[in-house]
């Protein structure tokens, strides 16, 4: 016995069992219930905060967030990360105004297809040279933000979209509820799916939560971990290309930073970072969450911007200390 | 202790076998044509020393590795495995030393993980999984909730999950690799029960354990390996466990005789008051219940096999392996358990037994590999003072006949004895009370052994306290004025004066019940009966 093996769990008591029930469910359902309390506080003190058109603009601007999320959640759950998709969001955007020449088609089909290319790369970058997902995707970070500058004349110009089917996939609404919303709400059910109930998704979240044993077990690892960057890039280039008709142009400086609001969301809807749990629905809370502290700092009126960066950081910073404390009493 | 039950179809065709197999790395040959079966229901013990080639047969068997030369047979035919989930799939699985499940998943999902059962809609059935793995598992009589996460079990029923996912993969032959290492007495009862139940339905057995006990309760048959080569094939029930042990060792009894071949002169027994007294020294599944005392002057060599609790003991000691229990103590003062910084500061100072990975820091130069311990000692308010690092560093090299262009070299440049000496002089350097020493001759070639030998020799003389490890035979014996057996980490017996020589110690490592009082025969020990062995409670 040369190897020192940590102190086994060993078998739970039942006082332990219900601690940990708890803190489980509070990891996955935590950013929910603040959702929740936030809602009902915003709108105690705020009477322009609990209308239709304040929740519908939240929804829309969360929406773009959420199909990123979304992949970003799938990369995360294998121990990976994607850093690369602020760059590819711009690039979506770009690309789907370049492309709505040829109608709506175009508009989708042209930034998904190179998206998901650029993904791929990055996917067989992480999966097949075994190079670490923060460096591969930060490369991308850099050289797909260049693409964009070097397809707008270092970002000049902005190309713009005339056609009305493809604004109209951004801009029309049904009950007062953009597109892109609905396309959202496709993407985490869809998600939610594969994930939870696919062999596919199941091999994800053991990836994730242990990559030695997956390959042990005869689990295609190197496939898994090269599908979720691809699954992030088709993401990152569908909410850029809804985001481009949803303000009819593809604006070459959008989604600068965008990486960092997504990993914030996947965490605080409590996907751990080291991966192997998590799931879309904690996502969803995650990027509500963001929106909504977003929405209530502009409420306030007096407050600036870079109060609203303060607060999310911090925010952020408690969920984090309060998930290792919720980690810590799982045992994980 | 019941015997191994009968296989019930010995005289099939092999399930497994490897023929000719030869395997070298980088022109050292880690199998030699190496011929192995096992058929079905057998349970096949394989046994050898560390570096005897075990790990990289089952490796082989099980598609890690391809063979140089020679094939595999499955049931028969000639088959290769290029990976791992090829010999899975073709029946062949592994159960590893630690669970290889993940952890986050419930059990039920770490049985079916990659082949679920679903649905005609292609989406996993989980009401059909659950009922399946609860259905599995009652064959082996365990009663688990299949959608706990894994982790929220015990390891022994880990380890079962873990069993229940091989063998359901149509598994022909299971091998285990230490698989009760960190298990229960309880669990590891289990784990017997079901072998017994997969050799019932034919399923072979390769157990690989450095458990006497075990290996010998659960095995009918065992092969033993040694530098590569199958030294021996046969029924473990007529194979006295001495000549077991010495097979794995490669030491005759005639051998021993002929006298010594290191360097060590005679070690004697100290009188003097001890200077470090160790009490009780336990940790979970590692050791229990060790005490030592060990006098100044005085080289005690703690024996044992690998896996007994021999790097362990050392560990516990020198604080780098927290205890669960007892005490260890210099000069009557105790010292703060699991804190090396305390054990260093008391006098303990411990040598690893993995130069490479925990001791010298290949890129610093020889000085600074020499000086990095007495560092906080060498400098004032932090910083450190050039010339007496100097002085220290040049007294040592001498001393030790460190053999170096100069003090700032790189230590990786230099030849493995020599590392070993710089190891050693970073320790000398922190004037310790007690040098514990792990292996410290492995990996060197003759000359520099022989040299580190001697200096440890000198050390002992000039009134250091040491304790050494190692597992070759004639190291410990020759260089020990005592030597301390421990077995499955609890002290199995202490040879002293004359007992000290290798005859009593293969006894005592094999456990044999003539070895416990330390008054072995000649002869003896050949003649030991194999169904008499001693409980631990015996020793």
């Amino acid at each position: 016995m040369t190897t020192t093996l940590e102190p086994a769990a060993g078998p739970t008591t039942d006082a332990q069992a219900t601690r940990e029930r708890i803190a489980s469910l509070l990891q996955s359902y935590g950013a929910a219930i603040v959702l929740v309390i936030l809602l009902v506080l915003g709108s105690i003190a705020f009477p322009t905060f609990a209308t239709g058109s304040n929740f519908a603009n939240v929804l829309t601007q969360s929406s773009f967030l959420l199909i990123v999320g979304a992949g970003m959640t799938f990369v995360i759950l294998t121990g990976g990360i994607d850093l690369s998709v602020g760059s590819v969001f711009a690039l979506g955007g770009v690309l789907a105004a370049f492309g709505s020449t040829y109608g709506i088609v175009g508009a989708l089909l042209f930034p998904l297809i190179v998206c998901g290319a650029i993904g791929a790369v990055q996917g067989l970058l992480v999966a097949y040279a075994g190079m670490a997902p923060f460096i591969v995707t930060l490369a991308g970070l850099l050289g797909v933000r260049g693409l964009v500058l070097a397809a707008t004349d270092g970002g000049s110009t902005t190309p713009l979209i005339s056609d009305p089917a493809v604004v109209n996939l951004g801009q029309g609404a049904v009950f007062g509820i953009h597109w892109p919303v609905f396309i959202a709400i496709v993407v985490v059910v869809v998600g939610s799916v594969l994930l939870a109930r696919t062999r596919g998704g199941q091999s994800v979240l053991a990836v994730g939560g242990s990559e030695s044993a997956s390959t042990l077990m005869g689990l295609p690892v190197a496939r898994v971990k090269f599908s979720v960057y691809v699954v992030s890039g088709l993401c990152a280039g569908l909410a850029g290309a809804l985001n481009a008709a949803y303000s009819s142009s593809g604006v070459p400086t959008v989604g600068v930073g965008l990486e960092l609001n997504a990993i914030s969301a996947v965490v605080i809807g409590g996907t751990l970072l080291v991966g192997g749990r998590g799931n879309l629905v904690g996502t969803v809370a995650g990027v509500l969450l963001l929106s909504v502290i977003q929405n209530l700092i502009n409420q306030v009126g007096s407050l600036n911007s870079s109060v609203q960066a303060v607060v999310s950081g911090a925010f952020l910073a408690i969920v984090v200390i309060i998930q290792t404390v919720l980690s810590r009493t799982q045992r994980l | 202790m019941d015997a191994p039950a009968a296989s019930p179809a010995n005289t099939d065709v092999p399930v497994l076998e490897a023929r000719g197999v030869t395997k070298r790395f980088a022109g050292v040959t880690a199998l030699s044509d190496v011929t192995f079966s096992v058929r079905p229901g057998e349970s096949l013990a394989l046994m050898g020393e560390n570096g005897a080639g075990k790990s990289t047969l089952i490796k082989v068997l099980t598609g890690v590795y391809q063979p140089d030369d020679g094939e595999l047979f499955l049931h028969g035919e000639v088959t290769s495995f290029a990976r791992p989930l090829d010999a899975q799939k073709s029946g062949v699985s592994t159960i590893y030393q630690e669970v290889n499940l993940v952890p986050l998943m419930s059990v039920a999902q770490n049985i079916y993980l990659g082949r679920e059962p679903r649905s005609r809609l292609g989406l996993i059935d989980f009401r059909r999984m659950y009922s399946d793995a609860r259905a599995l598992l009652n064959e082996y009589g365990i009663e688990v909730d299949v959608r706990r996460p894994l982790r929220t079990l015990a390891l022994g029923v880990q380890q079962m999950v873990a069993l229940a996912r091989a063998v359901s993969i149509n598994a022909s032959v299971v091998i285990m690799d230490e698989p009760t290492s960190s298990l229960e007495a309880r669990e590891v009862e289990t784990l017997f029960r079901v072998i017994g139940l997969l050799r019932a339905r034919g399923i072979a057995i390769i157990y690989v354990s450095h458990r006497m006990d075990e290996i010998y309760r659960v095995c009918e048959t065992v092969t033993v390996l040694r530098d590569g080569h199958v030294v021996h094939v046969g029924s473990l029930h007529d194979l006295p466990r001495m000549e077991l042990v010495s097979m794995m060792l490669g030491r005759s009894v005639e051998k021993v005789r002929r006298g010594g071949v290191t360097e060590f002169t005679d070690a004697n027994e100290s009188d003097a008051p001890p200077v470090l007294v160790a009490d009780d020294l336990s940790r979970k599944h590692q050791i229990d219940g060790i005490s030592l005392v060990i006098r100044p002057g005085e080289v005690v060599g703690l024996g044992g096999l690998l896996g007994s609790g021999r790097s362990e003991t050392l560990k516990g000691l020198s604080g780098v392996m927290q205890l669960d229990r007892g005490s260890v103590s210099i000069d009557g003062k105790t010292v703060r358990s699991g804190s090396v910084p305390a054990a260093i500061r008391a006098g303990i100072v411990m040598l690893p037994e993995d130069r490479k990975s925990e001791g010298i820091v290949p890129n610093l130069s020889v000085r600074d590999n020499i000086v990095l311990a007495a560092l906080p000692k060498l400098s004032r308010a932090g910083f450190t003072s050039k010339r007496k690092q100097d002085a220290v560093v040049d007294v040592f090299i001498k001393r030790l006949h460190i053999k170096v262009s100069s003090p700032d070299q790189i230590v990786s440049e230099l030849s493995g004895g020599n590392q070993q000496k710089v190891m050693i002089a970073r320790w000398l350097a922190m004037t310790p009370k007690v040098l514990l020493l792990d292996e410290p001759t492995r990996g060197i070639d003759v000359g520099a052994k022989a040299e580190v030998q001697s200096l440890i020799d000198e050390l002992a003389h000039e009134g250091l306290a040491i304790v050494l490890v190692s597992s070759e035979v004639e190291e410990v014996v020759e260089g020990s004025a005592r030597v301390i057996v421990l077995r499955d980490g609890s002290i199995e017996t202490e040879l002293r004066g004359d007992d000290v020589d290798e005859q009593s110690l293969l006894a005592a490592l094999a456990g044999d019940s003539s070895a416990g009082a330390g008054a072995v025969t000649p002869g003896a020990t050949t003649t030991a009966n194999p169904d008499e062995f001693p409980t631990k409670a015996d020793a």
